[in-house]
């Protein structure tokens, strides 16, 4: 064990410096919608086809599915925006995702093996992108979701320059 | 490894000349090619023999199966260069494999019974990071059995062997001595790398252990394989199982006795073939098995009764080790010491050493198993310290987590007798579930423990299979820190350290913050510095 006056109290991490685009909940409450019209369409779907075998609670399962559907589509993506968020530093990368689940991940520049963005179709509409940064453990990318699409650029730029800089094989 | 680029000028000097296998290769191919094939020349027995021509037919595929094998040693050459691997295979779609010889992290020698018939060994070599996508695994499959080992010398020892001016005259020596083989040795060859005389015998297999081989689940598994081609056989050649002799006198037998006293013997005799099964196995697959450590900087793993196995790691790659101790075989004090190394992922078919390939030791008493984590991590004081516990919200989280899946099957089961008349009262037998549940609880939270000692991470847990990880902490490449609604409720966190080697993380389970920020201070210093929270730093 170590000697008392270098015991912290706590874990101590602050949360990373950079909030990810505004734009992104737009994108998260999209993708929540798009699913639950799925689950929706499959429910009514349901109660038409088979409507006279279901006992007569149907409707209160419909009625619950919209309450969920509802909460889930206005608080998942203002809680995922409250909770995503990046660093980059001259030495290290550290991201925060997640929602009910949380999630921390630190790597240094130095272990950088690939950097890249993807755009998928409604990103591009709203001008946002993903970036992930790989090393050499296949446990460890840390993605960024729903970066503006120029802070993506940028942000690609300086840990390429930032990871040649540093040679060796990573491992 | 950080070998400096070799300049050019040495290979640009006349291109290699591209080299074939063995021609002993021409025996195995179609024997193994055909052996595969056997479902289907069947099927087109069958079919042929509607017209009358079914053995025709029947000869016909096999030559082409055996010309279609044949054909493979024609269109595969391979070389290697100052600084590279090459295999060219392929007939219709032809594709150059190339590794970099400074990336080269494992070597597996591979004799099946075959190529050991005709002295024959396939050589894989792993390149670590791109093992990943599975197809930049080189396989040179059929050198002579000799090549084979001198090649495996070469490639893992090259840069530790000479000087690095030496290096690119060295290899390309050794790259023409290796077709030149059948000729005269060479001056190369006699103080080229030769193993066995520069080795230290670490481990060796005691016969004695195979009595630790029916503890492990694998025996289980065995027995059931056995078991299932069996009955397959059975009914696919329609005999009768019952009017076969000593099996009939067995049925006859067990019809009359009481019902206890028949799935009483059923049952014994199920558990004496599943034993026997994994001795056989055990065998097979760990004789003469031998653990050294060569001068020139690697661990060789020797080991196989019918199919032999050679595998290289470089001592670079290697970057810890795992002992795992199966509840069973942890009861009779027995455990299994694997290699945490680059390029030889847990569980990826796709890795050289395949399946099983990492272990450094197979199952034998765990103060052997402990001995060897010792000489080869070099820390026997880690191997053996005392870890620290994780604390009562862990342990907390230990029986509510098992009560909760215990409860969850006993809900679901109930559930599905009540409303759906499912299954009649078997549910009330997942009820035994909550007995199992205390024990096993307070296995698990007695289990976990963690240590951060002599530049090495240990952390440790499970109950089924309990694992001990012994991992350098440079190898730990960063943090992920994870924490459930739940786990922020009751202030623990898990982290995972992640790695380029072995199963690529290492978790802790259920620690307080404090004692994370402690485990990531002492093992990646300052990594965590730049993102303290400003008041305390």
């Amino acid at each position: 064990m170590l000697a008392a006056e270098t015991a912290p109290s706590g874990l101590d991490l602050r949360a990373p410096a950079n909030r990810v685009s505004r734009r992104a909940i737009w994108y998260w409450t999209a993708r929540a919608v798009a699913s639950w019209v799925v689950i929706g369409a499959v429910e009514v779907l349901i109660l038409f086809v088979g409507g006279s075998a279901i006992p007569h609670g149907r409707w209160a399962i419909v009625a619950v599915s919209i309450l969920v559907a509802l909460g889930h589509i206005v608080v998942m993506p203002r809680w995922r925006y409250a909770v995503h968020r990046w660093e980059t530093t001259g030495t290290a990368a550290y991201t925060q995702t997640g929602w009910f689940t949380q999630e921390r991940r630190i790597a240094p520049i130095s272990r950088i093996q690939t950097v890249d963005s993807h755009r998928g179709p409604l990103e591009q509409l709203l001008e946002l992108a993903n970036v992930t940064v790989t090393t050499a453990s296949a446990a460890g990318p840390l993605k960024i979701h729903g970066l503006d699409r120029v802070t993506a650029d940028r942000l690609v730029e300086q840990l390429t320059t930032q990871a040649e800089a540093n040679t060796g094989d990573a491992t | 490894m950080s070998a400096p680029a070799s300049p050019p000028v040495v290979t640009a000097a006349a291109p290699l000349p591209w080299r074939r296998l063995s021609p002993r290769m021409l025996l195995v191919h179609p024997v193994k090619e055909i052996g595969r094939a056997i479902p289907g020349l069947v099927a087109l027995l069958l079919v042929g023999s509607g017209s009358g021509h079914g053995t025709l037919w029947g000869l016909l595929g096999a030559g082409v199966v055996a010309i279609a094998s044949v054909s493979r040693w024609f269109t595969t050459r391979y070389r290697v260069s100052v600084d590279q691997v090459q295999i060219r295979e392929g007939l219709l779609r032809r594709r150059t494999l190339a590794a970099r010889l400074d990336r080269v992290r494992t070597v597996d020698v591979t004799s099946h019974f075959l190529h050991r018939a005709l002295g024959l060994a396939r050589v894989e070599i792993g390149t670590g990071v791109s093992d990943r996508n599975g197809a930049s695994v080189l396989r040179l499959d059929g050198l002579p059995a000799d090549q084979a080992a001198r090649l495996r010398g070469e490639l893992l020892h090259r840069a530790v062997a000479t000087g690095s001016s030496s290096l690119g005259d060295r290899l390309d020596g050794g790259a023409g001595r290796l077709g030149d083989a059948e000729q005269a040795v060479t001056p190369t060859l006699s103080s080229g790398p030769q193993l066995g005389a520069q080795e230290v015998e670490i481990a060796r297999l005691d016969p004695a252990w195979v009595r630790f081989a029916p503890f492990t689940l694998s025996g289980v598994f065995t027995g059931l394989a056995i078991l299932s081609v069996g009955w397959r056989l059975v009914s696919e050649s329609q005999v009768d199982v019952g009017s076969v002799g000593p099996l009939s006198s067995a049925g006859s037998q067990l019809s009359g006795v009481p019902v206890w006293v028949a799935a009483l013997e059923l049952f014994l005799s199920a558990v004496a073939f599943i034993a026997v099964a994994s001795m056989a196995r055990y065998l097979l697959a760990f004789w003469g098995f031998r653990l050294t450590r060569h001068i020139g900087g690697s661990f060789h793993i020797a080991r196989g009764l019918l199919t032999t196995r050679a595998t290289s790691i470089d001592v670079n790659r290697m970057r810890g080790v795992g002992l795992s101790e199966p509840l069973l075989l942890r009861l009779v004090g027995g455990a299994s010491t694997t290699a945490i190394a680059t390029g030889l992922q847990v569980g990826r078919g796709a890795t050289p050493a395949g399946r099983g390939g990492t272990v450094l030791l197979p199952d034998a008493p765990l103060a052997e198993a402990q001995r060897v984590a010792g000489v080869v991590t070099g820390r026997t004081d880690v191997v053996h310290a005392d870890l620290v516990t994780h604390g009562p919200v862990a342990r907390r989280r230990r029986y509510t987590r098992v009560y909760g899946l215990a409860l969850g099957a006993v809900a679901v089961t109930a559930l599905g007798w009540w409303a759906l008349r499912l299954a009649g009262y078997a549910w009330l037998a997942t009820l035994l579930l909550l007995i199992v549940a205390a024990p096993l609880a307070a296995d698990r939270s007695r289990n976990l423990g963690h240590l951060v000692s002599g530049g090495y991470l240990v952390t440790q847990s499970g109950s089924l299979v309990r694992r001990r990880a012994i991992i350098e902490t440079d190898a730990i490449i960063g943090w992920n820190l994870e924490q459930s609604f739940f786990q922020r409720r009751a202030g623990v966190l898990t982290m995972l350290a992640t790695t380029a080697a072995g199963r690529q993380f290492y978790r802790i389970l259920d620690v307080t913050p404090s004692e994370a920020r402690r485990i990531a201070d002492a093992s990646t210093p300052g990594l965590l510095a730049e993102f303290t929270a400003p008041e305390h730093s």
